[in-house]
């Protein structure tokens, strides 16, 4: 029987990340994924036999460019069948506003010089903050204890690189870091679709709406964000987001690391304080000195660790590690393409037709109650394929959707559909007609499927309080933990989730930097 | 005739402006538009016997230094603490809260015993909070943005502040000044009646829901205050909240400084970049070395100054400023004590704040409806008789009752309130308290409905916010009002601030008004040194 000195729990996009990372470095790892398929969010299930699977990412937003370069991932079959993709933000009249290039770099449609320079002014300002806070996302995150092993000359050139702003923008940063995103949009921009389109976004996979304080950061979080080696900008995979799965597990097995699927994580083994292996649910016993975490920090203390090995306040903390998911997934296999009254198929479709659509979609959700009208945003995998054949689908992220709905699972999945087929219908009239197979997944259905705590992609949710050297919680920060040999390194860590591979990246680096769990 | 400083406004920052700089000799004058002094500090007789406190009812957050150095106490000034109140819920129960601690916990754990443990432990860590917000409240922000030798140094002060807590509690307060008063109150508690009572002091005044981020700074903002020493407390001012203006009145005029009422600016003077006096609606004008506007940052520069003398940078900042109205006000003369079924007689609870709100959910769902444009339907109340505590305030028997309400938006659906709206507002209120207090209407013998539309009217205040903006992190310490301007001056020389719009924000504090007499004090001093240094030369 091989030995390993590393396991990894969870092979998603983090674990795969982790696991590759420490593989490089000399260590023999194991990564236990309790699904069939290792991957994570970047995997799905097809709705119907002749159609491609539906992972729950269907863009690519953030993949880390350390982990894209680190893990050769395009040596390893990575390719794109769009990058620098543009976002349509629909309008229900075909009045469409088109965004190219980076976080819209360019407009085109209906909209006037002044809304143009206005917009140009505040994007330019708001990635000019999150270049600056961009070198966060690659760094352990600082601990106030002392003797943290704070890496402080990373820190102090990104402090630098924010006081490098100038005096205005510095202190147009400090006002603005923790303001809320409706209040800016509306101080700063005129036009509906526009402003829509960005509160969307700033909320995208958040429990948060735009008028809620805060949101604003989450935005310069997603600004800063790479993807296929430009920031801020959107690609998409050929062969979809399966294909970021596969090449992250090619070349984790590459490395030498072992990948075992369909192996369920019971609990982690601890001797005498230390970590020293883990016991599947089949009973299964593996051992290794170092047991490293990728899935939600919840569930490995609360379930893995359990609170016998654990001090009150710290399982206090992991209780209060607060994980509601806000968003639904919805699939629908279609008897031919969409028209969304004339827009480019080929582009990211979001419907959010203003600040209010969105705030009001959260309203909902705050009560555990099914909006009215969500918004979402689209894509059609189908439109960037360069082949024929085989039939259409769209992938749509739906917001907001309760994580603990009042009127029960079923009842409130039947009405989510049901309100975003409506709001569809408007967007592109005929829809309905052309759907074949139709699934709409549930915050409670993703943490069913994916195990993501509340259905939040995040594992912990992304806001403030959660964030950076909070989290998940300022103990566990820097990935190690008060169980010795134990590591966390999934989204729930710094800087979160989305398919990154950051925060596994940074665990291993941390790990390997020799500091003590 | 010519001052030495020019105040306007007769609100309680400005005359605590004003008391102490003539304390230190400066000749000043005190104007004001209405033709009563104390701006939302004020009580005023709307029908025959009655005092009302028209606008801001209770008092607590009054700095106690400013009460002991202009020796309030001295010119008639009496706080009487309040023991606690009620929340009726709608099942026809209610949660009774009281001023003592023991009392409070006992009568949680009648509600959830696992909610009065846990009361023990919410209290220790919301007074941590407090105990290091309080000292900031009287010291000038530090402009994180500047190397100056102050600043840093005020930086540097602030850094071993809070090097004194540990790792977890600075983490904790990072929290805590972050997140919504709800995420935080579901980390302790479980009854929703008691998280709908601790949740209030999170709302009241802004224009935010308990969900919201950022609420739980608020709670911070209503706990930093005392009633003798008695952290937290709240109480009346004898003779309703204009006996705290009519104190300051009369400290002011003890220390030589003048007041006129009836008397509004049209403009602040500027020559050559400085400030020069005042210019009065009658045309009159008053020659002062230097300006004081106890107004909001929005109304003293866009309505009061030349935009052109200001940098067009600084102008878009105030005009962003945010300072929209969440709250109204409902003054009313009651025949008789009104009666609720649902508290025992004679009980102690009425001579506090009663609330009809029993879940964070419904508070939530009234700031829904404000998000919306309209006031709330089912509005949250803060609801006082102060004649219960304090007789003075109406004839024997008979009962003056305040209800401060939320939330009621600036304007109604983008457009202006109209009197019908108000009417419509009031009537809803009515209509709550009749559901606790069968019979309740037909002891009201006079009312005022007060909605944003009115508090800017008669108070001044921008969007009637009652806060002078918003306290929202965007809007608090250096970037209160604007980022660069956060220390009482403004880019206009001998033009100050020192209302609500300047750190550390609303609420009956002094503490603006304060700090910036300190800010000019300081700067006099320097002045003053340097001339002798020159002299020396």
């Amino acid at each position: 029987m091989p030995s390993y000195d590393t396991i990894i729990i969870g092979g998603g996009t983090n674990g795969l990340a982790c696991a590759a990372r420490l593989a490089k470095a000399g260590k023999r790892a194991l990564v236990l994924e309790a699904a069939e398929r290792a991957g994570g969010g970047a995997t799905g299930a097809a709705l119907a036999p002749d159609l491609a699977p539906m992972p729950l990412a269907h863009l690519l937003t953030t993949l880390d460019p350390r982990v894209l370069d680190g893990m050769e991932l395009e040596r390893h079959g990575l390719s794109y069948a769009a990058t620098g993709l543009t976002t349509t933000a629909l309008s229900p009249t075909g009045d469409h506003l088109v965004l190219e290039g980076p976080a819209g770099a360019g407009l085109s449609g209906t909209i006037d010089d002044a809304g143009r320079a206005a917009w140009e002014a505040l994007r330019r300002r708001l990635m000019s903050f999150a270049e600056a806070l961009a070198p966060f996302r690659a760094v352990t995150p600082p601990r106030i204890a002392r003797k943290a092993g704070n890496d402080n000359l990373k820190l102090a050139r990104i402090g630098l690189g924010l006081r490098r702003l100038g005096q205005d923008e510095f202190r147009e940063f400090l006002r603005m870091a923790l303001i809320n995103i409706a209040d800016v949009l509306e101080d700063e921009i005129a036009d509906d679709r526009l402003r829509g389109l960005v509160a969307f976004d700033a909320v995208l996979g958040a429990w948060l709406g735009p008028r809620s304080p805060n949101s604003l950061i989450l935005y310069l979080n997603r600004l800063a964000g790479e993807a296929a080696g430009t920031r801020a900008a959107l690609a998409l995979p050929r062969g979809g987001m399966g294909a970021v799965a596969d090449a992250m597990a090619r070349s984790a097995e590459a490395a030498g690391v072992t990948l075992r699927t369909g192996a369920r994580v019971g609990r982690v083994l601890i001797e005498e304080d230390r970590a020293c292996g883990v016991i599947l649910a089949d009973g299964e016993e593996i051992r290794a000195g170092l047991v490293v975490s990728a899935i939600g920090p919840k569930a490995t203390f609360l379930d893995l660790v359990g609170a016998r090995h654990l001090d009150t306040g710290f399982v206090r903390r992991a209780t209060n590690i607060r994980a509601r998911g806000g968003a639904a997934k919805l699939h629908l296999a279609l008897k031919g393409a969409p028209d969304f009254r004339g827009a480019d198929p080929a582009t990211r479709l979001v419907i959010a037709p203003d600040i209010a659509s969105v705030e009001e979609a959260f309203n909902a959700t705050k009560y555990g109650e099914v909006p009215e009208r969500p918004v979402m945003e689209i894509v059609l995998p189908k439109a960037h394929e360069r082949e024929a054949g085989g039939g259409h689908v769209l992938s749509a992220i739906v917001q907001f959707a309760p994580h603990a709905p009042r009127a029960g699972l079923d009842e409130a999945r039947r009405r989510m559909l049901a309100n975003t087929l409506e709001v569809l219908e408007t967007y592109a009239p005929g829809i309905g007609g052309l759907i074949t197979h139709s699934e709409l997944l549930m915050p409670q259905d993703i943490e069913a499927r994916y195990g993501m705590a509340g259905g939040n992609w995040h594992h912990a949710e992304l806001s403030v309080e959660q964030m950076l050297f909070l989290r998940p919680f300022a103990e566990v920060a820097q990935y190690a933990t008060p169980v010795a040999g134990l590591w966390l390194a999934g989204a729930g860590s710094h800087p979160g989730g989305g398919v990154s591979g950051a925060a596994g990246w940074n665990a291993a680096e941390r790990i390997l930097s020799g500091v003590a769990a | 005739m010519s001052y030495d400083a020019a105040i306007i406004g007769a609100g309680h920052n400005g005359l605590v402006a004003a008391c102490y700089l003539a304390r230190a000799g400066l000749k000043v004058v005190v104007v004001e538009k209405n033709d009563w002094i104390g701006g939302a500090a004020v009580s005023r007789e709307l029908y025959p016997g009655f005092t009302y406190s028209n606008c801001s009812y209770v008092c607590s957050l009054f700095r106690p230094e400013i009460m002991r150095d202009l020796e309030l106490p001295k010119h008639g000034l009496q706080v009487l603490p309040y023991e606690g109140g009620a929340v009726f819920t709608r099942d026809g129960g209610y949660l009774a809260t009281f001023r003592d601690h023991e009392a409070n916990r006992r009568e949680l754990m009648r509600h959830s015993p696992r909610d009065a443990e846990a009361y023990d432990r919410y209290s220790r860590d919301v007074m941590r909070h407090c105990r290091f917000i309080r000292p900031l409240l009287l010291r000038t922000p530090p402009d994180p943005a500047t190397f100056r030798p102050r600043d840093i140094a005020e930086l540097a002060w602030l850094g071993r502040k809070v090097g004194e807590m540990s790792e977890g509690q600075i983490c904790d307060m990072i929290r805590f000044w972050t997140m919504s008063i709800s995420d935080f109150l579901d980390e302790y508690f479980e009854s929703p009646v008691i998280k709908a009572y601790l949740a209030v002091s999170a709302i009241i005044g802004t224009a935010l829901g308990p969900m919201s981020p950022g609420s739980a700074y608020v709670l911070l903002h209503h706990y930093m205050g005392d009633v003798d020493g008695n952290v937290g407390a709240w109480g009346f001012a004898r003779g309703g909240m204009g006996a705290i203006t009519q104190a300051l009145t009369a400290s002011l005029r003890a220390a030589g400084g003048e007041v006129r009422t009836g008397a509004g600016v049209e403009k602040v003077l500027v020559a050559n970049g400085r400030a020069t006096g005042l210019r009065l609606e009658g045309g009159e004008e008053i020659a002062a070395r230097r300006v004081l506007s106890n107004m909001d940052v929005k109304r003293t520069f866009l309505k009061h100054v030349d935009t052109a003398e200001l940098p067009p940078a600084f102008v878009k900042r105030v005009e962003t400023f945010k300072s929209r109205g969440s709250s109204g006000k409902l003054n009313i003369a009651l025949d008789a004590a009104p009666h609720f079924p649902a508290l025992p007689d004679g009980a102690p609870m009425l001579k506090g704040d009663l609330h009809f709100t029993d879940s964070v959910e419904r508070m939530e769902r009234a700031y829904d409806d404000w998000k919306a444009g309209h006031f709330s339907r089912d509005p949250f109340q803060d609801t006082m008789i102060p004649t219960m505590i304090d007789p003075t305030m109406a004839p024997p028997g008979k009962h003056f009752m305040s209800c401060f309400i939320q939330y009621a938006p600036p304007k109604i659906e983008g457009r202006d309130w109209t009197d019908a709206d108000r009417d419509a507002f009031g009537q809803t209120v009515i209509d709550q308290i009749a559901e606790y207090s069968p019979g309740f209407k037909d002891r009201i013998l006079h009312m005022e409905v007060r909605t944003p539309r009115e508090l800017e009217a008669e108070v001044g205040l921008t969007d009637g916010n009652i806060f002078q903006g918003e306290l929202t992190f965007d809007q608090l310490l250096f970037n209160r009002p604007v980022p660069g301007y956060a220390q009482y001056k403004t880019p206009i020389r001998d033009l100050w601030l020192c209302g609500s719009s300047a750190h550390p924000g609303g609420g009956v504090m002094g503490a603006p008004g304060r700090n910036a007499a300190s800010e000019i004090l300081r700067d006099l001093r320097a002045k003053t040194e340097m001339r002798q240094a020159y002299a020396v030369v």
